[in-house]
């Protein structure tokens, strides 16, 4: 088994030559990307370098206490993401509180299980472990729970003719709602079923990519990676499932009515 | 049998109101008025204070949904949710003479798309008919018929209030309400009134 490569500054520098000549297209070809491009390569250069340096400091201290810091940091953030990606919102605490809680609690749920009872580290939040699979259940949540949720919200606001229409006939709200509803969770889940069914053929996962590059055996770093789509889908459909039924929830009310003014 | 009092929403009312069974009751105004949202009121579509009854029972003592198979409202524009017609209906005996009395017996496998507005109005009333309520909240429901639909409509009307079902009628043609309504009160600024030498 070949033995961890280090990387230098200077190959970093070197591997940035393809995404320069993109930039130097873009500016050639008058697409307006470049500036875009580079802002965004330095943005995630501050960011990846920062989160190196709070990392190392974690991992040294190792403190339950920091751990669970960083983790309700990571979960505000992802909040705040979620409510951005939505066109229309819920309005008030529900446009950030829904979706950052029902990521929080499918994220930490299926952690926590993987963490106690498959990978059993000791302590079982070590953070070198915990926090790198949170973050990519967390990651993979957001983006299920943020697309559920944009679906379900503008799906019902263009077609509430279609749903009082069901309300009008006797139905429940949860009845006239729920075409919608299946469009929307069919929405957060295709990301993670497409996910699935590409890994290992179309692409080979970045975790399962850095295991082998650091010289874990490839059969090894295919477990982990089994285990991690698992968790992935998970807490995606759990996240997804609970953001979108809380906000079918609030988007009636006790009298089965549409309540559209609920919603920016 | 069916009666409202003080019922208002944030732009219509306090509108209070009693409808006989079999009777028709015309409601006219100019658009805008709060004809519709008056409606919506009533099928408890939007949040609302003042009480509705029907035969004596308060809606707050029905849930939505009993509330809304009893006291059907087919608005100004139907709603679809379904590629097929055929989807929006239950299948019973009385549907095939419904679609015929409306001109639209094969309709049932059409798609919703090649209908046109006033075959989606008709439809929407055959629908809310199969519910057997016992209130009918119509808005406008020859707006974008030809006479001929028009008629066919109207007979539908009066063979609901001949069931002693009670209806609620907004129009915006004045010899329409004169036809079949019994009595004529018309929408100002969310305020209902009597109207002024209309049949009654």
């Amino acid at each position: 088994m070949s033995t961890y490569i280090s990387l230098s500054y200077l190959d970093l520098v070197g591997a940035s030559v393809f995404l320069v000549l993109n930039a130097l297209c873009s500016f050639a070809l008058k697409l307006g990307l470049e500036r875009q491009l580079l802002f965004s390569a330095l943005r995630m250069i501050v960011q990846l370098l920062m989160v190196g340096l709070v990392l190392k400091a974690v991992f040294a201290a190792s403190s339950a206490l920091l751990t669970l810091l960083i983790a309700v940091i990571m979960i505000t953030f992802a909040g705040r993401e979620i409510r951005a990606r939505q066109e229309r919102r819920l309005t008030g605490i529900w446009g950030y509180g829904l979706g950052a809680t029902s990521m929080m609690f499918a994220g930490t749920i299926v952690t926590v299980c993987v963490l106690v009872m498959q990978i059993e580290p000791q302590p079982w939040w070590t953070p070198q472990i915990a926090l790198p699979l949170f973050g990519m259940v967390l990651g993979n949540t957001m983006t299920g729970v943020s697309l559920g949720l944009d679906t379900l919200h503008s799906t019902v606001y263009r077609e509430r003719t279609a749903v009082e229409a069901q309300l009008l006939l006797g139905r429940t709200r949860w009845e006239a709602i729920l075409p919608c509803a299946r469009r929307s969770l069919r929405s957060g889940f295709t990301p993670i079923i497409n996910a699935m069914a590409a890994t290992g053929v179309v692409s080979l996962p970045g975790m399962m990519t850095g295991q082998i590059l650091s010289g874990v055996d490839p059969q090894e770093a295919v477990k982990y990676q089994i285990l991690i789509m698992f968790m992935i889908a998970g807490a995606t459909g759990l996240g997804v499932l609970g953001a979108v039924f809380g906000s079918v929830w609030r988007l009636t009310d006790h009298r089965h009515r549409v309540r559209l003014d609920r919603m920016t | 049998m069916f009666k409202t009092v003080d019922l208002g929403t944030r732009h219509v009312g306090p509108v209070s109101i009693n409808v006989a069974r079999g009777e028709c009751l015309a409601i006219l105004g100019a658009s805008g008025s709060g004809k519709s949202l008056f409606f919506r009121a009533i099928a408890d579509l939007d949040p609302n204070r003042g009480e509705v009854y029907l035969n004596g029972k308060s809606r707050e003592d029905m849930p939505a949904w009993e509330w809304r198979r009893q006291v059907s409202y087919v608005p100004a524009e139907t709603g679809w949710w379904a590629d097929r017609v055929g989807d929006h209906f239950d299948a019973d005996g009385e549907l095939e003479d419904l679609l015929r009395v409306v001109d639209l017996k094969d309709a049932l496998g059409w798609d919703v798309n090649r209908l046109s507005t006033g075959e989606r109005h008709r439809l929407g009333i055959v629908r809310a008919l199969q519910a057997r309520p016992n209130v009918l909240l119509l808005d406008e429901p020859t707006a974008s018929l030809d006479a001929d639909m028009t008629g066919a409509v109207e007979r539908l009307i009066k063979q609901q209030l001949a069931r002693d079902v009670c209806v609620l009628l907004v129009s915006h043609d004045p010899e329409q309400a004169k036809r079949i309504a019994d009595r004529s009160m018309r929408m100002t600024g969310g305020r209902l009134q009597p109207e002024t030498g209309a049949a009654s």
